[in-house]
């Protein structure tokens, strides 16, 4: 059974909490007790409908504010697959949410309200689903009963986004537009019987029939070392384990290797998980691996294919920063950068543009980034990282930046 | 709202491996990343998971941490029985801290009434034990599908030097991004599972072949009905006169303290007829902890003040 992770994003009142309920509740996800509660915290707010968006409006400064302020995790499955869906608010002032949200996303799902059809926020969330590479968008345009299930508003808003989409998109990228009502149901796991002229699918087999599991394992092989496991007892005396999570590609036994950033080359003797022996391993397994020679390997090293010819290792280069902190980002200023698992110092040497991700513009001799602002920088780090370009091979080419005083995660980044 | 049977037995056995990757890849950064991590043990299914993704991560290794359990004093006798058997069979260190203690040197007090419970209390014993050991990192088993502000809840999440969380303080966490640098008197609570339901769990118990507490599987049982539910009998839980205990067949379906967890009525003896049941079941999880019955934030008030 696979994982399907899905960000999903709006703004404000465009029905994203009612769509995400009446998915767990269509797919049968809730159970008893909830939804009575949900019948009567309904009956309260004097409604004679189920109010399915209650369900996932969480904490008590929510409720204070009428509003989402952060991530949420939510979980469905059908007989095919897990769901996870990262619930991110719409808000301008909470882009960051919603590009933490959609990092691990392979489907970013996006609300448009038939009433007011694309506002700000559309052009932003298809900016950041495609700044972070997101293989499939679907945007739904919601709210079809208040007009009228009519196929004519679908038709002018889905060219009005087409034409938006081609600005944002990159190749290789699925776009699919459905009209749909959360509040009545329509179009989510049932065919609407209201929009009859609408001949593509359900918002669930949409999800259901995604395939996309294969690139992973066919991207160049990284496996970055994140402990190493020496157990020291008798039986395994001189046994010396390398345990991390393939970031992308495949390892065969067998295979010969080198070390980054030290260069030495081994070879594969045994890929274990637990107490098994694999032949090969793909892209998000935790594996620990054993070399044929004993070489000095410590966390942070990276191990690829020998017979790879350009490998990564950057120590100037730039990159696409997403601004997450209150603290605007200065040229000049130093940061921890974590590459995966491997830290060392940065420094940001330039910041070099300002990306409005509404109207698709840039500006260029850029002071400082703020928070939630996108703009592209140069920067320098203490020791080479073993990162890709990031639209090559996203796995093994984003960063996060760490300020060194307060701790605090203040940046993202995409290696250009 | 009726499950089709054979939806149900669709879903039965399939656990998604990418979740035990995804946790093992945490436990071995908690590993990595703190001077003094611990993994909080309370004898529960979702503990004894974490147990087991540990003994996975760095085996041929030994876990390189000890499991810390904080005794109520109020738990069901075949937990504590399960959890020494369970460090002895794993080899790893356990260190037990006692609730009594805490009030017994006055710094926490027992509550009084029909409902009185030590699940707050424990609050108090754990933020002495993290002090007492200088715990930089606590690993628990919570569940972000469990309950609303768990679901807002990190995989690695800062805690201030009274275990306080603060929902509009969290780091965000980009794709397997974890940062786990604090400052001095802080710690940080990580949650290996977050991204496993209730379901996931039993069938990775079940693919594992592991073992769990009896309590968890059908038995009979001295019980009283309260609020619609069954509670098990005992001389912690405070009766009022027309309480009257008697027999029935039940099972926990989630296992926290005597006195704060309902049983439900069940035959269930082995995991699949377990997993049947939790796939048609009419009541959440912790619809039958009654801790979080108290009042509807019951759990993010917890949470903002230390508890997990």
């Amino acid at each position: 059974m696979d994982i399907l992770r899905i960000a999903t994003a709006g703004s404000v009142d465009d029905g994203k909490s009612t769509l995400i309920g009446r998915l767990l509740y269509e797919t049968n996800s809730i159970t008893k007790d909830k939804i009575e509660a949900l019948e009567s915290a309904s009956k309260r707010k004097g409604l004679n409908f189920l109010d399915l968006s209650l369900l996932t409006d969480g904490l008590i400064a929510e409720r204070e504010q009428g509003i989402t302020i952060d991530v949420a995790h939510i979980y469905f499955s059908t007989p095919t697959r897990k769901y996870i869906i990262a619930d991110t608010p719409g808000h301008i002032e909470y882009t960051r949410n919603m590009v933490t949200g959609a990092s691990n996303a392979k489907v970013s799902l996006i609300l448009v309200d038939a009433r007011q059809g694309i506002v700000e926020q559309t052009a932003r969330h298809l900016s950041i689903a495609s700044l972070l590479r997101i293989p499939k968008v679907i945007i739904c345009v919601n709210k079809m009963d208040l007009v009228q299930y009519q196929e004519s508003k679908f038709n002018e808003i889905q060219d009005k986004l087409s034409e938006l989409v081609r600005k944002t998109t990159f190749q290789g990228q699925i776009v699919s537009y459905l009209p749909i009502s959360s509040l009545f149901g329509q179009n989510i796991t049932k065919k609407a019987d209201e929009m009859t002229w609408f001949t593509g699918n359900t918002l669930l087999q949409e999800l259901e029939t995604f395939e996309f599991a294969e690139t992973l394992a066919q991207a160049p092989a990284r496996f970055p070392v994140q402990f190493v496991v020496r157990p020291m007892t008798e039986a395994y005396h001189d046994y010396r384990g390398y345990a991390g999570k393939i970031s992308s590609g495949t390892f065969k036994v067998g295979d010969e290797i080198r070390v980054l950033p030290t260069g030495q080359t081994s070879t594969i003797a045994t890929i274990e998980k637990f107490e098994n022996s694999l032949d090969q391993a793909i892209a998000g397994e935790s594996i620990v691996m054993t070399l044929s020679n004993d070489i000095d390997i410590s966390r942070g090293n990276s191990i690829v294919l020998a017979s790879e010819t350009n490998v990564p290792s950057l120590k100037d280069f730039s990159a696409h920063v997403c601004w997450l902190d209150h603290q605007a980002l200065s040229a000049g200023k130093t940061y921890l950068l974590q590459h995966g698992i491997h830290t060392t110092k940065a420094k940001i040497t330039q910041i070099t543009e300002r990306l409005d991700v509404t109207q698709q513009t840039s500006t260029t001799e850029v002071g400082q980034l703020n928070l939630n602002e996108i703009g592209k920088i140069s920067l320098r780090t203490a020791q080479a990282i073993s990162a890709d370009i990031y639209v090559e091979n996203p796995s093994n080419g984003s960063f996060i930046l760490i300020d060194e005083f307060s701790n605090s995660t203040v940046g993202v980044g995409f290696v250009d | 709202m009726s499950k089709n049977m054979s939806a149900i037995h669709d879903k039965i056995g399939q656990f998604p491996r990418e979740l035990e990757d995804e946790s093992i890849y945490i436990m071995r950064e908690v590993a990595a990343q703190f001077d003094r991590p611990a993994l909080l043990f309370s004898g529960g299914k979702d503990s004894i998971t974490l147990v087991r993704l540990a003994q996975k991560a760095f085996f041929p290794g030994k876990i390189p941490f000890p499991l810390v359990h904080i005794d109520t004093g109020h738990n069901f006798p075949e937990t504590i029985e399960f959890r020494d058997w369970l460090a002895k069979e794993t080899g790893a260190e356990l260190i037990v801290r006692y609730v009594q203690d805490s009030i017994d040197q006055g710094k926490a007090k027992e509550e009084s009434g029909k409902y009185a419970s030590r699940n707050v209390l424990q609050t108090v014993t754990l933020l002495d034990t993290i002090e007492e050991f200088k715990f930089d990192a606590c690993i628990g088993g919570a569940r972000r599908d469990e309950e609303k502000a768990r679901a807002k809840e990190r995989i690695f999440s800062v805690r201030d030097d009274f275990g306080q969380w603060d929902a509009k303080r969290q780091r965000p966490e980009l794709f397997d991004m974890l940062n786990g640098r604090i400052s001095v008197g802080e710690n940080v609570r990580v949650f290996p599972i977050s991204n496993w339901t209730e379901l996931d769990v039993w069938n990775y118990i079940k693919e594992e072949k592991m073992e769990i507490p009896s309590i968890y599987f059908a038995h009979q049982r001295q019980v009283i009905q309260r609020d619609g539910m069954l509670w098990a009998d005992s001389e912690h839980l405070n009766k009022e006169a027309d309480e009257i205990p008697f027999e029935t067949t039940v099972r926990f379906r989630t296992v926290g303290d005597m006195t704060c967890t309902a049983a439900v009525s069940s035959t269930a003896v082995d995991i699949d007829v377990i997993i049947e049941e939790i796939l048609s079941a009419e009541i959440s999880e912790r619809g039958a902890r009654i801790d979080d019955k108290r009042s509807e934030a019951a759990m993010e008030k917890r949470k903002q003040q230390g508890y997990f």
